[in-house]
C-alpha cells in the first residue's frame, strides 16, 4: 500500500520533469543574454584602477576555486536523485550503508585544503589591499579630506586650499589619499571603479587609497543608508591629466565663495541632489573642526559646577 | 495621559499607510467575528491559549510564523515593484515609507517569521524525538511563546497606530538616534526585539535543559537524532547570543530615552561599538535560523531515502564545529570599518573554515541520497532546492569573507543576494520541508502533496528569478536599500527581479491553497499508524496527533535511528502490559498575562505613557510572585485513563514485503553501523 504511494509520487516526477527543465531555460536564457551586454559597463567587472583590478582578481580566483566542491555538488545531487529514485532507478540499494572512513576522509580533507588556499590569498591579499596602505604612482599622494554629510560629499583639498561638493577631481596615475569622516550618521564613501569602500564616522577618521589608470568620469556614492536623500547621494569622480587638473583647481579657486564657519554651518544642512558646488577657501583646520565636534568631553563640568 | 499618543498618530497622511494600517485591522476583526461566530472563544482559551504541551505550543508559533511570513512577504513585493519602476522617478512609495518597508521586512523576517518557525517546529518535534513527556519547563515554554507574540504584536500595531523604523532591521547609530529618528519607529523596534528577545533566551535554556536532561534511557548523546543536536547547538546559540542583543538594545533605548551617547554622535559616542555587539548576537543568528533547518534536511534525506543517514558523527561533529565557530566571525559584517589588516584577515579566515564543515554536511546528505530510494515528497523537494541553491550561496559567502572582495561587494545588492541565498533555501526551504514531513505527526492527517510540489516549483524558480539579477546589479554597482536611481541599466534586471517576486507570490499561495485543500481531504489522508513515512526516529513512534504525554510507556533507545531499529527488533507495535500513571502540568493563563503585559510594557515605553508602563512592569513581577508561590499546577492522569487512551491506537508497524525485499537485497544490510553500541 505504501510502497504504491511512493511510486506515484515517483512517477509525478517522471512526468514534470521534463517540462521543469525547459521552462526553467526559457526563463534563464535570456537573463544571461542580458547579463552579457550589461557587464560591459559593470564598473566591478571592468576597474579603472590597480586597487579594483586586484579586487576583482582575487574575486574571479576565489569563484573558481570554489568551483571545485560546487560543481561536484551540483553533479552529485542530480546524478543521485535520478539514479537512485524509488521509482525505477538503477542504483542499488543499501539502507543500512551509513559510513565510510575513506570518503569521510575526502570530504572533510578537500574543503580543508581549498580554505588554506583562500586562507593564505586571504593574508597576502588584505595586506596588500589594504584601504589604508600609501600606494606609489606618479608623484606624491594627492591629499583630499572627504565629510559625508546629509546627503552629499564634502571634499577639502588642503594643498591647494579649495574645496568642493560632490564632485572630486585628480590627476590619473597620481595616488590619491583620501582622510575620511561623517558630519552625520555613518556613511560609506566608495568609488566602484577605482576600488572598495570604507566606512566614514562621526568623530573618527579611516582612509582609503585610490589610482586611476586613465582620464576618466567615475560614479561614486555613499552605500549606507543614511535617510531620506540617500538615494541621491551620489557623486562624480573625474580623473584627468595634470594639466586638466590645474585647470580644474584654477576653475574652482575662482568660485566667489568662501567655506567659512557660517557658509559649512548652512552647507551641513540636510539637503537632496545637492548641485556640484565650488569653494574657492575654507576655515583653516576645517576638518578637524569637524572630527573635534563629536570627541568626548574631557570633564563632566556640570558634575563639577554643582560641587 | 496617553505621552505621545494623539490623533496625528493614525495613517491618515498616506493611502499605502492607510491600507496597510486597514488590511491588519480588518485581518484582525475578520479573526475576532469568526471565533465569535463559531462560539470558540473558550475553546481557544482552555485549548490553546493557556496549553502549556509542547505539541501545541509549537502550533501556535508555527501560525504566528505563517502570519508574519505573508505581512513580510507583502514588504518584499512592495520593494520590488517600487525599484522595477523607480528609474530617475519616485515610484508609488516616498522615501520615508520605502524605508520603514525594508525595515520592517528584514525585521520580522528575521525575528517573526524565522524564529517562530523554528521554535515551533522545535517544540513540536524534539520532546517526541528524544522520548520525553515534555520540555524541562513547560510553563516557561508558554511564556517564551507569548513574549515572542508580543513583540511581534508590536510590530503589527507599528502599521496602525505610528510609523515603523526607518532604520533598517539593524538599526544602526547614530541614524537609529533619537537625534537622526526622533519618532517612535526605532522604539518600536527596540521594544519588539527586547520583548521577543527575552523570550528567545529562555526558550533556548529550556531546549538546552531538556535536551541534556529528559532524553530517553539509552540515548546517549552520539544516539541522538541530527534534528535534536542542531536544536541543542541552536538553543546554545539562543541561550549565549541573546543576551547580547538585549544589552544592545537596552544601551541604544538608554541613548534614545535618557540622551546619553554610548552608540551616538556626540561626547565621544562611538558606534563602532554596536556593530561589534549587534554582530556578536547577529552571526550566531544567522545559524540560530539555519541548523535547525539543518535538522530537518539530515531528517527528511534519511527518511525519503530510506536508508540510514551518511557520516552521522562526522555530521555531529560538524554542526558543533558551525556552532562555535558562529562566535568567531562577527567582525565580517564590517570589514569596511577600518580595522588593520591581521584584523580583517583573522576573521576572514575564521569565516572561511565554517565553509569546512558545512560543506561537509552537504557532502554528507548527498551521500544519503547515495545507494538509497529516493522518494520525491515535497519535503525532499524543498531539500534538494535547498542543496543546490545553497551551494552558491556559501560561494558567494566565500567570496565576501575575502576582505577586499567584500571591500567592493559590501553593502550592494550582491549582499542582499548572498544573505538570501543563504536564508531562503537555507532556513526558510528547511522549515517549509518541515512542516511537510511533521504536519501528519502535529494534525493526524498529511498535507496534500501536488500543491505542496507546486509551492516548491513556484519557489525555487521565484528565488532565482529574484535574486540573480540582485548578485548581477551588485557588480554593477547597486547599493541596497534604494528608494530610485538614475542608472538605466539596473532597470531591466529589477523588472525581472519582480517577476521572481511574483512567483515566490504564486508559491505562498499554493502553500495556503495546499494548507485548505489538505484540511478539506483530511479524510483521505488520515494517518492512523502515527508513522506515515516509515519514519526512522521516536517522534514517529507515537500517535498521530500523540496523546499529550507522547509516550505511554517511555521507549529504550538502542540506535541512532531508535525506531527503526525498534521496528527491525519488532517491539515498536508490542503493547505493553502494565500503564502507569502520567503526571502532566496543568494549562495556565499566566503566559498570555505575562505576554500582555510585556505587550503594553512595550506600547507604552514607545508612546512614552509613564504611568502605564510602571503598572504594567508592577503587574508583571506580581503575576511572577502568584505563579512562583503556586505549588500546584501538576495533575496526574491516571494508568486506567492512560490504558484507555491506548488500547483506541492500532498500531500495525511499517513493513510492506517490497521494502523487505529491497532491504534484505543490500549488499550491506545488518551490519553493524556507529552509534548501535
Amino acid at each position: 500500500m505504501t510502497h504504491k504511494r511512493c511510486q506515484d509520487t515517483g512517477d509525478h516526477v517522471k512526468k514534470t520533469a521534463g517540462p521543469q527543465l525547459s521552462r526553467i531555460l526559457a526563463v534563464f536564457l535570456p537573463a544571461i543574454l542580458l547579463a552579457g551586454c550589461a557587464f560591459n559597463n559593470a564598473p566591478i567587472l571592468n576597474p579603472k584602477g590597480p586597487i579594483a583590478l586586484a579586487e576583482r582578481n582575487l574575486l574571479l580566483t576565489a569563484s573558481a576555486l570554489m568551483l571545485i566542491v560546487v560543481i561536484p555538488v551540483f553533479i552529485m545531487a542530480f546524478v543521485f536523485a535520478w539514479r537512485y529514485r524509488a521509482s525505477g532507478g538503477k542504483g542499488k540499494y543499501t539502507p543500512d550503508w551509513g559510513y565510510s572512513t575513506f570518503i569521510d576522509a575526502i570530504i572533510w580533507i578537500v574543503p580543508a585544503i581549498i580554505i588554506c588556499i583562500l586562507g593564505y590569498m586571504v593574508v597576502q591579499s588584505t595586506h596588500a589591499l589594504d584601504p589604508y596602505k600609501k600606494l606609489v604612482g606618479k608623484g606624491e599622494p594627492l591629499q583630499v579630506e572627504v565629510v559625508a554629510q546629509d546627503w552629499k560629499w564634502l571634499f577639502i583639498y588642503p594643498e591647494y586650499g579649495i574645496a568642493s561638493v560632490n564632485e572630486i577631481a585628480f590627476p590619473n596615475e597620481r595616488p590619491l589619499s583620501l582622510r575620511i569622516t561623517s558630519d552625520t550618521v555613518m556613511n560609506s564613501f566608495m568609488i566602484p571603479a577605482l576600488g572598495g569602500q570604507i566606512y566614514a564616522m562621526a568623530g573618527m577618521t579611516s582612509r582609503l587609497n585610490l589610482i586611476a589608470d586613465a582620464p576618466g568620469q567615475f560614479a561614486g556614492r555613499n552605500t549606507m543608508y543614511s535617510g531620506e536623500g540617500f538615494s541621491d547621494q551620489h557623486f562624480v569622480a573625474t580623473a584627468m591629466t595634470d594639466e586638466d587638473f590645474k585647470a580644474w583647481t584654477d576653475k574652482v579657486k575662482q568660485s566667489q565663495r568662501s567655506l567659512d564657519a557660517a557658509a559649512y554651518a548652512s552647507l551641513a544642512k540636510p539637503s537632496v541632489a545637492n548641485d556640484i558646488e565650488y569653494y574657492s577657501g575654507f576655515e583653516p583646520g576645517l576638518f578637524e573642526t569637524i572630527l573635534a565636534k563629536y570627541a568626548a568631553r574631557p570633564a563632566h563640568s556640570s558634575m563639577k559646577s554643582g560641587q | 495621559m496617553l505621552g505621545n499618543l494623539s490623533m496625528d498618530s493614525l495613517p491618515f497622511y498616506s493611502w499605502v499607510a492607510m491600507s496597510g494600517a486597514g488590511v491588519t485591522v480588518i485581518g484582525g476583526l475578520v479573526v475576532f467575528v469568526l471565533v465569535t461566530y463559531l462560539g470558540a472563544w473558550r475553546y481557544l482559551w482552555t485549548e490553546w491559549l493557556t496549553s502549556v504541551d509542547h505539541k501545541r505550543i509549537g502550533i501556535m508559533y508555527i501560525v504566528m510564523a505563517l502570519i508574519m511570513l505573508v505581512r513580510g512577504f507583502v514588504d518584499a513585493i512592495m520593494m520590488r515593484a517600487q525599484q522595477a519602476f523607480a528609474l530617475n522617478s519616485e515610484g508609488y512609495l516616498p522615501p520615508e515609507h520605502f524605508e520603514q518597508i525594508f525595515s520592517s521586512h528584514g525585521t520580522i523576517m528575521v525575528f517573526f517569521m524565522a524564529m517562530p518557525f523554528l521554535t515551533g517546529l522545535i517544540n513540536i518535534v524534539v520532546p517526541q524525538q528524544i522520548g520525553a513527556r515534555d520540555v524541562a519547563f513547560p510553563f516557561l515554554n508558554s511564556v517564551s511563546m507569548w513574549l515572542t507574540a508580543a513583540g511581534a504584536a508590536l510590530i503589527l500595531v507599528s502599521l496602525v497606530i505610528g510609523k515603523f523604523s526607518q532604520a533598517g532591521w539593524t538599526g544602526y547609530p547614530p541614524y537609529s538616534g533619537i537625534l537622526h529618528s526622533p519618532g517612535v519607529g526605532v522604539d518600536y523596534w527596540l521594544w519588539a526585539l527586547a520583548i521577543s528577545g527575552v523570550g528567545t533566551t529562555m526558550t533556548g535554556i529550556n531546549f538546552i535543559v531538556t535536551i541534556l536532561k529528559n532524553r530517553a534511557p539509552g540515548m546517549g548523546l552520539m544516539r541522538m537524532p541530527m534534528f535534536t543536536w542542531t536544536t541543542l547547538c541552536t538553543s546554545i546559540l539562543m541561550a549565549f547570543s541573546f543576551p547580547a542583543l538585549t544589552v544592545v538594545a537596552v544601551l541604544l533605548g538608554l541613548d534614545r530615552y535618557a540622551g546619553m551617547h554610548f552608540f551616538t554622535n556626540g561626547d565621544g559616542g562611538n558606534m563602532m561599538n554596536f556593530a561589534n555587539l549587534l554582530w556578536i548576537w547577529g552571526h550566531p543568528e544567522v545559524y540560530i535560523l539555519i541548523l535547525p533547518a539543518f535538522g530537518v534536511y539530515s531528517e527528511v534525506v534519511a527518511t525519503f531515502s530510506r536508508k540510514r543517514i551518511f557520516g552521522y558523527e562526522s555530521l555531529v561533529y560538524a554542526t558543533a564545529c558551525i556552532a562555535l565557530l558562529s562566535f568567531t566571525v562577527w567582525l565580517h559584517h564590517f570589514f569596511t570599518m577600518g580595522s588593520s589588516a591581521n584584523v580583517n584577515a583573522f576573521f576572514g579566515i575564521a569565516t572561511m573554515i565554517i565553509a569546512v564543515p558545512t560543506g561537509v554536511k552537504i557532502f554528507d546528505w548527498l551521500l544519503t541520497m547515495y545507494r538509497g530510494s529516493i522518494v520525491f515528497h515535497p519535503s525532499m523537494y524543498w531539500t534538494m532546492g535547498f542543496m543546490v541553491t545553497f551551494v552558491i550561496g556559501g560561494m558567494t559567502g566565500v567570496l565576501l569573507a575575502l576582505p577586499p572582495a567584500d571591500y567592493l561587494m559590501h553593502n550592494s545588492t550582491f549582499l542582499v543576494a548572498h544573505f538570501h541565498n543563504m536564508l531562503i533555501p537555507g532556513a526558510l526551504f528547511g522549515y517549509f520541508a518541515g512542516m511537510n514531513y511533521w504536519f501528519p505527526k502535529a494534525f493526524g492527517f498529511k498535507l496534500n502533496e501536488t500543491w505542496g510540489n507546486r509551492a516548491f516549483w513556484l519557489w525555487i524558480i521565484g528565488f532565482y528569478l529574484a535574486f540573480m539579477p540582485l548578485y548581477v546589479l551588485g557588480f554593477m554597482g547597486m547599493s541596497r536599500r534604494m528608494e530610485h536611481y538614475n542608472v538605466a541599466e539596473w532597470q531591466p534586471f529589477l523588472q525581472v527581479a519582480a517577476l521572481g517576486a511574483v512567483l515566490i507570490l504564486f508559491g505562498i499561495i499554493c502553500i495556503i491553497i495546499q494548507l485548505v485543500v489538505s484540511v478539506r481531504d483530511r479524510k483521505l489522508a488520515v494517518d492512523s499508524t502515527g508513522d506515515p513515512w516509515n519514519g526512522r526516529t521516536l517522534e514517529w513512534a507515537t500517535s498521530s496527533p500523540p496523546a499529550s504525554y507522547n509516550f505511554a510507556i517511555i521507549p529504550d533507545v538502542r540506535d541512532v535511528d531508535a525506531f527503526a531499529e525498534m521496528k527491525s527488533r519488532g517491539v515498536a507495535a508490542v503493547v505493553p502490559q502494565i500503564y502507569e500513571d502520567i503526571h502532566m502540568p496543568k494549562n495556565t493563563g499566566m503566559g498570555v498575562f505575562l505576554g500582555g503585559g510585556g505587550f503594553v510594557l512595550g506600547f507604552a515605553m514607545v508612546w512614552h505613557i509613564w504611568w502605564l508602563a510602571a503598572v504594567s512592569l508592577i503587574g508583571v513581577v506580581v503575576l511572577l510572585i502568584i505563579r512562583s508561590s503556586n505549588d500546584d499546577n501538576e495533575f496526574t492522569i491516571p494508568a486506567s485513563e492512560v490504558e484507555a487512551i491506548e488500547k483506541q491506537r492500532q498500531y500495525t508497524p511499517f513493513t510492506t514485503t517490497a521494502d523487505t525485499d529491497k532491504i534484505a537485497a543490500g549488499t550491506q544490510a545488518g551490519q553493524t553501523v556507529p552509534g548501535s553500541v
